[in-house]
């Protein structure tokens, strides 16, 4: 668990109608609950509508920090679509930045109007190599589509990033947090999600 | 029951800055709050409706923000605390009365909180509405943290009263929507009786008495600002540099300082109290260095106001140098981040600072050009990209250079690739209505183009309401369109005057878009949107018929309130061989033209492909394929 930085900046990152909002929430308020400062900045005035969208989460142990990252300053992305990450670290990585993403495009209308072009994965991951400490691939939106909903990708996600500690919360934490806020019936899906989530990260072989 | 009545006091909550402020108005005991919605300060008046029945307060969405302020006010003239809240551009449109009620004056404490949105993330500029506050000579506080978000709500009650006149307050986007850990005081459970004292009427006049004592009680308001806790300085005893700044800029400049190492040089001097300035607190600091930075989001308002301040008191103060936005040290526009205050500081300082090295810069770069933009669209399954499809392809047949002017709200997207690029013109809310009334009226000089205004149905009660009646007044000639979604969906679903339902959870008698329209003896028609030859053949029958202002509903209700209450009518796939793709005479018309996002390409095969994680089966693309290669099959 990482004790020596402070703050620990955190970004979820991802597009319009995936659940970043909600997760970082979640994730910030478990974090308050364990005696944290967290200051949340996301951008949503768009997220209804196909906009990129990231929330910098920023815990610390000192003091309510800017609702900010400065540039370069992140410590883990966490990535809802594939090149968002890109968009992210173009901005906020380093070389120690540690990288979660989920594998499954979202495409921009202008690439399926054929305006832009989406980059293929094998140049993603190229480009994320040069830009991080380490990156972990993660098929969530698969695994979320056969558990039933895309939506309980970003849960696949945080299970994922919470199996990593990388931040000072527990599995365990988190789920007290989600039980106070889904129905039995929700709960348990979600935290089937998170499990998911570790196990695809197990299967990645960290450690 | 909502997380902002929650009765525990000392708990520590991560609240948004507006959920704070909703929260300090429920301790400082307000009874009813008024306002019409606005990114970023929405969810102040959303969450006082959440809390609204176990609060016992009264909570209105005014139809707009003139409106609220004056239910605010009638509350504060009967001895009842009440809150206003809008986005700067509301403002302009609350101006009129606002510059009114200085005035005339309050009793219970009056807040008027406005948002504003530097950057314009969801607004149609980045105005500064704290020039305002000089303007009504009214006082401004800007909070800094979202615990001081509360905190200062609080405060704003007590000195709103002990002035007998409005408190302003400013927000900014990285405070109203931004999170942070918050601590819960007290709730107050009495409530005043409300009661109206006739012998004091309630008036501007006489103006040349009331302007007079608007003067003096700045005068009390900088002796009281001195003193506030709200404006503090940490940093050497003498500084080589101070960074005075407000509201957001607090947190970005602390981080500046320690990112730069700059701790035993520079010092920062946080106002909370904004307008009047406490004006012996500032020159005491004044007195303490000779360099002074400026961070502060939109315009130069500290800055200007610091250094009239500074000209007066020169031969005490001695020559100073001032950094900020005149200088070009901090940008003019645009929301403030540290980044933008290491800059200035390294600048000023001429010192190193290196963010990264160039070889990761040079990486970082060749991403950025990999990564594709994401342009705003519709949902999918918006009922506003079959509508305008329909006033394109209607205007297209129609053939005489016909054109839409635009409004506000979701719809705003017309004016991009989303919406075809349709909509020629947008200003404020029901400026589509009211330009089309002034083009309308052209034809006497030689004008031949047909107008299609838009407007939504929230805005129809906000503004466009005195623009249609201004067009039948004036006979003026073109198509306003009425883009019916059932809510106030940009802001998140609000309910207005045309849904049936108040903020307060009440049934009430809809306001019938239709049957104003027809008072006004508008010729009004209604259509489904999803019925695409059934609506362009309306406004082609429109487009052709006789002059007047004509209305035409475009009634279906948004995608996202749908998909909460109801399952998705379609399940759909592409045919593959009766897709043409690439070869398609219409060039892929679904996705070059359509652009509904869940419409994608099939990379291999070049043919149209339905991405599932996106798709809502509203069915609607089936329609617009040449050769029925779009297949829906209905759910069961
Ligand atoms: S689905 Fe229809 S409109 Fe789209 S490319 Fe195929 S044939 Fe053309
Ligand atoms: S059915 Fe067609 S138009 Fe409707 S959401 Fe799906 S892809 Fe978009």
């Amino acid at each position: 668990m990482n004790e020596v930085k402070d703050p620990y900046n955190l970004i979820i990152t991802g597009v319009g109608g995936q659940g970043n909002v909600l997760s970082s929430q979640l994730i910030g308020q478990t974090l308050v609950n364990k005696g944290f400062f967290v200051t949340i900045g996301e951008t949503y005035g768009a997220s209804q509508r196909g906009g990129a969208v990231m929330s910098h989460i920023r815990i610390s142990k000192k003091k309510q920090q800017s609702p900010l990252i400065p540039r370069n300053k992140s410590d883990v992305v966490v990535a809802l679509e594939p090149v968002e990450s890109l968009r992210v670290l173009a901005a906020y990585g380093n070389p120690e930045v540690v990288v979660l993403v989920n594998t499954r495009p979202i495409y921009p209308v202008d690439v399926t109007a054929e305006k832009e072009i989406y980059p293929k994965m094998e140049d993603i991951k190229k480009a994320l190599d040069e830009l991080s400490g380490q990156v972990y691939y993660i098929d969530a939106t698969e695994k979320a589509m056969q558990m039933g909903s895309p939506i309980l990708s970003n849960m696949i996600m945080i299970g994922a990033l919470l199996e990593l500690e990388l931040i000072p919360l527990s599995t365990a934490n988190f789920i007290e947090t989600l039980a106070a806020r889904f129905d039995q019936k929700g709960l348990e899906v979600n935290v089937s999600a998170l499990e998911e989530g570790r196990k695809a990260i197990q299967l990645a072989g960290h450690g | 029951m909502s997380i902002i009545s929650l009765n525990e006091p000392d708990k520590e909550l991560l609240l948004m800055g507006n959920e704070a402020m909703a929260r300090g108005a429920l301790e400082a005991g307000v009874s009813v709050a008024a306002a019409y919605p606005g990114t970023p300060s929405s969810e102040i008046i959303a969450s006082l409706a959440e809390a609204a029945e176990d609060m016992g307060i009264y909570v209105e969405w005014s139809v707009n923000e003139k409106v609220a302020l004056e239910v605010a006010a009638a509350a504060s003239f009967s001895g009842l605390r009440a809150i206003c809240a809008m986005k700067q551009n509301g403002l302009n449109v609350a101006s009129d009365f606002l510059l009114n009620l200085n005035l005339i004056g309050t009793q219970a404490g009056l807040l008027l909180v406005v948002c504003d949105d530097p950057s314009s993330h969801s607004s149609s500029n980045e105005q500064d509405s704290r020039l305002f506050s000089k303007m009504a000579d009214l006082p401004l506080l800007e909070p800094a943290t979202f615990q001081e978000a509360k905190e200062m709500v609080k405060w704003a009650f007590t000195l709103s009263e002990s002035i007998e006149n409005v408190c302003m307050m400013r927000g900014v986007t990285r405070i109203s929507h931004a999170r942070g850990n918050v601590i819960l005081g007290e709730l107050p459970r009495r409530k005043a009786r409300p009661y109206f004292n006739k012998e004091k009427q309630r008036v501007t006049h006489p103006v040349n008495q009331k302007h007079p004592l608007l003067h003096e009680s700045l005068d009390r308001l900088r002796e009281i600002f001195n003193g506030s806790p709200f404006n503090q300085y940490a940093g050497p005893e003498k500084a080589e540099l101070i960074i005075m700044t407000c509201g957001s800029g607090w947190l970005y400049a602390q981080e500046a300082v320690e990112l730069t190492g700059l701790d035993d040089m520079v010092g920062i001097l946080k106002i909370g109290t904004t307008w009047p300035l406490p004006e012996k607190l500032i020159l005491e600091y004044l007195k303490r260095t000779e360099k002074v930075l400026f961070v502060e989001e939109v315009d130069p308002f500290l800055e200007g106001n610091v250094k009239e301040l500074a000209a007066d008191f020169m031969r005490q103060i001695g020559p100073k140098t001032f950094f900020g936005k005149k200088s070009h040290h901090i940008p003019f526009f645009g929301e403030m981040n540290s980044d933008r205050v290491v800059d200035a500081l390294t600048q000023i300082f001429d010192m190193e600072y290196t963010f990264a090295t160039p070889a990761y810069e040079a990486s970082a770069k060749k991403a950025e050009m990999m990564v594709p933009n994401r342009v705003l669209g519709f949902c999918p399954g918006c009922p506003h990209r079959a509508s305008l499809w329909s006033i394109k392809s209607a205007l297209e047949l129609d053939d005489r250079e016909g054109f839409v002017t635009g409004d506000i709200g979701c719809y705003a997207l017309a004016r991009n690739t989303a919406g075809y690029e349709l909509s020629k013109t947008s200003g404020a809310m029901g400026t589509g209505t009211g330009l089309a009334s002034g083009f309308g009226k052209l034809s006497r000089f030689g004008f031949s183009q047909p107008i299609i205004s838009l407007c939504g149905d929230s805005t129809f009660f906000h503004a466009a309401l005195p623009a249609l009646t201004n067009a039948h007044f004036n006979n003026s000639n073109f198509i306003m369109v009425i883009l019916d979604n059932s809510a106030t969906a940009m802001t998140g679903f609000q309910p207005h005057p045309g849904v049936g339902i108040n903020a307060m959870g009440e049934t009430v008698l809809p306001v019938e878009i239709e049957g104003v329209c027809q008072a006004l003896e508008a010729k009004v028609e209604v259509t489904d949107p999803f019925d695409l030859e059934g609506t362009r053949q309306k406004l082609l029958d429109m487009l052709e018929g006789p002059g007047g202002a004509k209305v035409l509903i475009m009634r279906r209700k948004c995608a996202l309130l749908r998909l909460k209450e109801e399952k998705p009518p379609y399940r759909m796939h592409i045919d593959a061989e009766l897709c043409l793709g690439k070869d398609c005479g219409c060039n892929r018309f679904c996705t070059r033209t359509f652009k509904c996002p869940g419409l994608i390409v099939d990379q291999e095969t070049g043919k149209a492909k339905i991405d599932e994680v996106i798709c809502v089966g509203c069915g609607l693309c089936a329609e617009i394929c040449p050769t029925g290669a779009i297949v829906r099959e209905e759910t069961a």
